[in-house]
């Protein structure tokens, strides 16, 4: 998409470096003069959002680890030590559990945005398969950061998700035991969870860099999905979007200081604060919010080889989501009936959810099951469906037009 | 613009009511109503009160309930009880710490020194259960952050889970059992709607009106203590809570201000495509 | 006009100068909890002082104790030993300023600054080389600088890391170490105890 580079050193020593590592030009290609389209909203803000979570919970998470023990016997109290005794302790940690939430809050509005305007469509699958490689290590990550607390919740939240493995036929017990390191969840299970929850954010620091390697090849998408044609439907990035991509942040962060300030562990449970005892369940096991939706997929299925078969299913069938949708028209915007399935399916995805937080019971189960056969039904009927069946609605003819026809008339300028 | 915001904010409203689903044991009375000088974004502690509240702990918990992360130094820090140090060292000493070993290998038992932290009531979890009746009597540093006292998603984002709340009416909400009841009530142990494992409940009712003496001469019925008791509680799960807030307010104050900054800077960089 | 466009200039130019500025005073505060974590915590702080029993400590013995992860040494010191420091002209010595916390700062290095007045029988002093941090060792080996009292003890201190040596009062004499040995800061709670830090 970016042309030879029009960076030109200025200085000698500028010049020296060019020759060597034109890195200076690398970075003003792909964040400053990266011609983007001139009409992104503010759906398409989360992407820089994401990127400034990710960096929140590298560097408090890091910081975390200089104060952490991963022991059985002191995990527990080492986050009590990081909440009373370190300083700005209970500051970075807050941090670093809501900013887990807000990362999962930002990934599924980032998308859910691709979804509705069709931001996996062709020529940017490898971009949106990335993306979805990202959301599982993701919630890989989340998991085992979830553990390390070594709460109530840590351990039995671990029990229950490693526990997931041995449904898988024959080897099943052999993969439990071989994650736990033992027989049971415990400290060689916190060991290697701290090692690998160590590890992984930085598998998805690179990763994010494939994403982004993989957006600036046919460069960002738009809100009316049709391809850029002249300059005339671009802007640089930089200051552009950097300065939109700023507010969006701050006021983003605003919502994140809410919560870390003021409702701290509302997005936890409180059954956490209590350490972990491997001879007593707590009555209600919840995961995160964040994974509430699958939780309800895996519960829906009355078997359980077949439960977690769903619930992994469920996020691998975003891998091929590109090709399950039928549609030539990328946008949502011009799709009216796709449109209305896009809203009901989030609407499903959070049903889901709230039914992923009810005991697996009586009716709970039974809009479980309706939910999740749904959910799968949006991505192998529907949505093949619709891209055949529906008209959609006249496209722009350039995206200037279409930032032009969405102009009040103006009053020339002075 | 204003479209998004909306989504926006129903989206918030979703993920919450997502998040905040904690569901209540089978039979837990929701929690009285009590309210504390510490809630709300602007709240704080009331010192007179957390020192009471230390007593209370002092003379009626600590002789069967632990308080492990809770150092005699934390007392005099800020936004805490508000004893000085003078205070501190006095109180520490009233307490004996195990300590060693020392040069002959022996453990031995010293007076508390400000950096100690409470010394637990019993040697381990087995000798607790063992001195009352097998119930162990939790651990009470963080109580009040893992025991709600009531639930719905909403609620608990406008009321908190109260916990402090709680504390207080488990501890004023001892009843006589009805006749039915007591059929079902096992030897040994109270009745108590409140508490939030079933309704029968190991502990004894352990305040008595006027149990306590304050230093401040304040009124010391059941009912007193427990608020003491329980605001005391509070604290000793929170400590940072009163910084916490007021960085917070700062922080929300300086975000607010640089949004609007960056607002119109967007909108003058903006303004040669509109 | 032209005014009109130079006072936009200078509007739109205080804006991004202030929004700059406030995002970088943003920027700043936000280090400061990053940076400030590593400093030593409430509960190190907290330990930041012991006692020492010197009761049992008999002439010629020594102890070591650990104080804020460091060693210090507690030395009840023979009479032959303080005679022999008292006896050095300040000239001889390496290093000529007491490093000595219960004395002013910059006093000179007098075995009085380097001890207690009334307690001049107890060396109580930091076990960090002041080379590169090894703890020296007593009864020094060399046997310089030491006083050798039949076949018992000898006295003064030696680094085996880099070869320092320390007399008596434990000042350096002798090596690449440039300065005394530390005296920390103490005080005598009773005839017997210490109290190391404050």
């Amino acid at each position: 998409m970016s042309g030879p580079s029009n960076y030109q050193p200025k200085s000698a020593l500028g010049r020296w470096v060019h020759e060597r590592l034109p890195i200076v030009a690398f970075a003003q290609d792909h964040l400053m003069s990266f011609p983007t389209p001139k009409n992104l909203n503010y759906w398409y803000a989360f992407g820089g959002i994401l990127a400034v979570m990710l960096v929140v919970q590298l560097i408090t998470g890091i910081v975390l680890a200089m104060h952490y023990t991963a022991h059985v016997d002191m995990a527990f109290s080492s986050v009590e030590h990081i909440m009373r005794d370190v300083n700005y302790g209970w500051l970075l940690r807050y941090m670093h559990a809501n900013g887990a939430s807000m990362f999962f809050i930002a990934v599924y509005i980032h998308m859910f945005k691709g979804m509705y305007y069709g931001s996996y469509k062709a020529p940017r699958e490898i971009l949106w398969m990335i993306g979805v490689l990202i959301y599982l290590i993701m919630m890989a990550t989340a998991f085992m950061g979830y553990v390390l607390p070594w709460g109530q919740m840590s351990f039995w939240g671990a029990k229950v998700i490693t526990n997931l493995f041995s449904a898988i036929p024959f080897f099943g017990e052999a993969i439990t035991t071989w994650l736990w390191g033992g027989f049971s969840v415990d400290n060689p299970t916190i060991n290697r969870f701290y090692a690998l929850h160590y590890l992984l954010p930085f598998v998805l620091a690179g990763l994010v860099g494939l994403h982004i390697w993989a957006l600036h090849v046919p460069g960002n998408g738009n809100p009316t999905g049709i391809n850029v044609k002249s300059s005339q439907d671009t802007v640089p990035f930089h200051p552009y979007y950097t300065m939109k991509d700023a507010f969006a942040i701050v006021v983003f962060m605003l919502l994140f200081a809410a919560f870390l300030f003021f409702a701290p562990n509302y997005l936890g449970h409180a059954v956490n604060y209590l350490p972990a005892n491997p001879l007593v369940t707590p009555a209600h096991i919840v995961p995160e919010w964040y994974y509430l939706p699958f939780y309800a997929i895996l519960r829906a299925i009355p078997d359980k080889l077949g439960g977690v078969v769903a619930m992994f299913g469920s996020i691998l069938i975003l891998f091929v989501l590109p090709w399950l949708d039928t549609s030539r028209v990328r946008s949502g915007t011009y799709r009216p009936i796709f449109k209305q399935f896009f809203w009901i399916f989030v609407l499903v995805c959070i049903g889901l959810g709230y039914l992923g937080s009810k005991p697996a019971e009586g009716l709970y189960v039974v809009f479980s099951r309706i939910l999740t056969a749904y959910y799968f039904l949006h991505f192998i009927v529907i949505l093949p469906l619709i891209g055949l069946l529906e008209t959609p609605k006249p496209l722009p003819s350039s995206i200037s037009d279409d930032v032009l026809a969405k102009k009040k008339p103006m009053v020339p300028a002075e | 613009m204003k479209k998004t915001l909306k989504t926006l904010i129903a989206a918030t409203a979703g993920i919450c009511i997502l998040a905040g689903l904690a569901l209540a044991a089978e039979g837990q009375k929701d929690a009285k109503g009590v309210s504390y000088s510490f809630e709300g974004p602007f709240g704080t502690f009331d010192k007179g009160q957390l020192q009471r509240g230390y007593k209370v702990y002092k003379e009626v918990c600590a002789n069967c309930h632990s308080m492990d992360y809770v150092a005699f130094r934390n007392l005099a820090e800020q936004g805490g009880p508000g004893f000085n140090e003078e205070q501190v060292k006095a109180l520490a000493a009233t307490f004996t710490v195990r300590d060693g070993p020392d040069s002959a290998g022996e453990m031995f038992d010293r007076s508390g020194r400000p950096s100690d932290r409470f010394p637990a009531p019993f040697a381990n979890p087995e000798a607790a259960a063992a001195a009352n009746g097998g119930a162990v009597p939790p651990d009470l540093s963080l109580i009040t952050k893992f025991r709600p006292g009531w639930f719905g998603t909403f609620n608990q984002l406008a009321n908190g889970i109260g916990g402090p709340q709680y504390v207080y009416s488990v501890l004023t909400g001892y009843e006589e059992a009805s006749e039915e009841i007591k059929k079902e009530m096992p030897e040994g142990k109270s009745y108590n709607p409140y508490f939030a494992n079933g309704q029968f409940i190991a502990m004894a009712p352990p305040l008595v009106d006027g149990q306590v003496e304050f230093d401040d001469g304040s009124p010391n019925k059941i009912d007193d203590m427990a608020r003491d008791v329980s605001a005391f509680l509070a604290w000793t799960a929170e400590p940072k809570m009163e910084e916490r807030k007021s960085m917070g307010f700062m922080v929300m104050i300086y975000l607010a201000i640089l949004a609007g900054l960056l607002y119109f800077v967007k909108k003058k960089i903006w303004h040669d495509q509109h | 006009m032209s005014t009109a466009v130079h006072a936009d200039v200078n509007r739109r130019d205080f804006l991004f100068i202030a929004t700059g500025a406030a995002a970088a005073v943003g920027a700043a505060l936000t280090a400061w909890p990053f940076i400030n974590q590593m400093n030593p915590d409430a509960s190190v702080l907290a330990m930041a002082s012991i006692e020492v029993d010197l009761a049992p400590l008999a002439e010629g013995q020594e102890i070591t104790i650990k104080w804020r992860g460091n060693p210090v040494i507690v030395r009840h010191r023979t009479l032959k030993e303080i005679e022999a420091a008292k006896a050095v002209p300040m000239a001889e010595l390496k290093d000529p300023v007491a490093r000595s916390e219960v004395a002013n700062d910059g006093d000179p290095a007098t075995d009085e600054n380097r001890t207690v007045k009334g307690h001049e029988q107890f060396l109580i002093m930091m076990g960090v080389c002041t080379h590169l941090g090894c703890v020296p060792q007593g009864d020094n080996p060399a046997k310089e600088f030491a006083v050798v009292e039949g076949s018992t003890k000898t006295g003064g201190w030696f680094c085996p890391c880099h070869g320092s040596h320390y007399d008596t009062a434990g000042r350096i004499r002798k090596g690449p170490a440039p300065e005394n040995l530390l005296v920390p800061e103490y005080k005598y709670l009773s005839d017997t105890k210490i109290q190391i830090g404050a």
